[in-house]
């Protein structure tokens, strides 16, 4: 698949932002006054950040008000709802937390329903992607474990003390490497092959193409450039996304510091690790252009 | 809305005989002729004169090399396109209600004006038969001609999606899939016509139909005759004498 910028970004900043939120929600990081404006207003910053990047992958962006409409159906619709709600729900907890010290709703029963809110948008966002059965690599259960591991991890590197969030960010190292180990393979153990897409028998293959520069179909869909480099981008992803801000954590005292130090390498592991899922993620319709094969052998 | 209609007894569709389809692609330029002037945003054409081509289209025919147990290769044209599934995941993944499928007859279509060019339904859809459109920056899809085939102010034998109406083989075939009394049903029936990837579970009312058992290649060559020639004469003298050598 495709790796767009824009969809990199959103889910790389949306999951960390949504991750910051509920752990303020949450009350994991008691913040008052100022440093509650500061806290909250960075989690919305990046939560936001990530839903305006969305927006820029649209053909027709200034329509997006209609996908509120399908959440009995679409995924991506019920994403739209969950984020809204949780910025929604939020609002008071941060309001409350930075202007009226005395009453606390992070880590009552508002700020639970609003952290529950910012977990649903990581799984909802994270569904968008599980549901499609085009694409095996993602249709798992790993893909929402690995949205949500993400988001944890983000969280916790910017709220929770030192050994909480190292242990977060192996965790989500561990949900790393299980997605990589569980999806290699499950495209070509789906059973497709050119074979069930044309219907043609198993010696089939492609002889003339049916048009002469690649499509919209093949740019979208059957996207291998860099595959080559999956190696070296898995260790990145995984030294930078779990590895050494696992290391900072423990090693620096815990502090705005250690947490601006860390986040940076895992944020660029973060968004190695989604260009990956990208770029890794083949769909069958390359079964019809015979280039599924190449793809997966990662040869061209 | 996106959920899908309950099952209409009406399931119009395509029958694709890759036996008769000689690959001209005339259905595919009479596809990109009527759909860039009626139903919704032309089908552009993008750098159309240029090194790198590309443009939006319904209807893609590929040339396969398919090789039998017992024979040589036979190149089999195969064209793809919208299979109007009855568990169309294209309609479901849809944000915004654009795309949806007609419950009085099955044809998967899109409202070009609720459409934001997500993607996502392209995504979802097995068989690469939609393609956003670069200008409009809206999801295109075969609409099965639906302003050809209930439009009255066409002559009647013309109320067919232009794919059907052109081919010069007669190898596409338009009708009701949910009758099996219908032709396009008991053409399936009699050839054995298939679906599409049938374990993506989409259920596809679309058929194709398999190419015919090719008679066996005689063992012996029609020039086998010419051969055992003996020349005679001047040549047969020749022929001896060169023999010798």
């Amino acid at each position: 698949m495709h790796p767009a910028p824009s969809v990199i970004i959103f889910t790389v900043l949306s999951g960390v932002g949504f991750g910051f939120l509920g752990a303020l929600d949450l009350g994991l990081m008691p913040v008052q006054g100022g440093a509650a404006l500061v806290a909250f207003g960075l989690a919305y910053l990046l939560a936001v950040a990530g839903l305006v990047a969305s927006t820029f992958h649209l053909g027709n962006p200034q329509r997006a008000l209609r996908a509120f409409t399908q959440w009995r159906t679409s995924w991506l619709s019920r994403e739209g709802w969950a984020s809204v709600a949780a910025l929604a729900a939020s609002a008071p907890v941060a309001l409350a937390a930075a202007f009226r010290p005395g009453m606390m709703l992070a880590g009552h029963l508002p700020g639970l329903i609003a952290a529950a809110f910012c977990v649903l948008t990581i799984l909802c966002t994270s569904m968008i992607y599980a549901q499609l059965r085009t694409v095996p690599r993602w249709h798992h259960w790993t893909t929402p474990v690995l949205f949500l591991a993400f988001a944890a991890a983000g969280g916790a590197i910017l709220a929770l003390p030192g050994p909480v969030a190292a242990a977060a960010c192996l965790v989500s190292g561990g949900a790393m490497l299980l997605a990589f180990a569980l999806g290699d393979g499950r495209f070509a153990r789906q059973g497709q092959s050119p074979a069930a897409a044309t219907g043609l028998g198993p010696r089939v293959r492609p002889f003339a193409p049916p048009h002469t520069s690649p499509n919209y179909v093949m740019r979208e869909m059957i996207h291998h450039v860099g595959r080559k480099h999956a190696r070296r981008l898995r260790l990145i992803a995984l030294g930078l996304g779990a590895g050494l801000p696992a290391l900072l954590m423990l090693v620096l005292p815990a502090g705005l510091l250690a947490s601006a130090l860390a986040l940076i390498p895992h944020l660029a592991g973060a968004l190695a690790q989604r260009w990956l899922f990208f770029a890794e993620a083949e769909h069958v319709v390359g079964h019809y252009y015979g280039r599924a094969a190449d793809a997966a052998r990662g040869t061209a | 809305m996106t959920a899908l209609p309950p099952p209409s007894a009406k399931k119009l569709g395509l029958v694709i005989d890759l036996d008769t389809c000689v690959g001209c692609q005339a259905c595919v330029t009479a596809c990109k002729g009527w759909n860039d002037q009626g139903y919704g945003a032309p089908l552009s054409d993008m750098d159309a004169y240029g090194s790198e081509p590309c443009g939006t289209f319904l209807n893609r025919v590929h040339s396969y090399e398919v090789t039998p147990d017992d024979g040589p290769a036979q190149i089999i044209n195969f064209p793809r396109s919208c299979l109007h599934c009855e568990d169309a995941p294209c309609v479901t993944v849809c944000p915004t209600g654009a795309s949806y499928k007609r419950a009085e007859d099955g044809i998967v279509l899109v409202n070009e004006d609720a459409c934001i060019g997500c993607g996502l339904c392209a995504w979802a859809c097995p068989y690469g038969a939609r393609e956003m459109d670069a200008a409009a920056g809206v999801m295109k899809k075969c609409t099965l001609c639906v302003d050809r085939i209930y439009n009255e102010n066409l002559p009647e034998e013309d109320r067919q999606p232009a794919c059907v109406r052109t081919c010069p083989t007669g190898a596409r075939h338009f009708g009701d899939l949910g009758d099996p009394e219908s032709a396009v049903s008991r053409l399936v029936a009699d050839r054995g016509g298939y679906a599409l990837m049938p374990e993506m579970g989409t259920r596809p009312v679309n058929r194709y139909l398999p190419p015919r058992p090719k008679d066996a290649r005689r063992e012996a060559s029609v020039l086998a005759p010419l051969l055992d020639l003996q020349a005679t004469g001047f040549a047969g003298w020749l022929d001896r004498l060169l023999e010798r050598f």
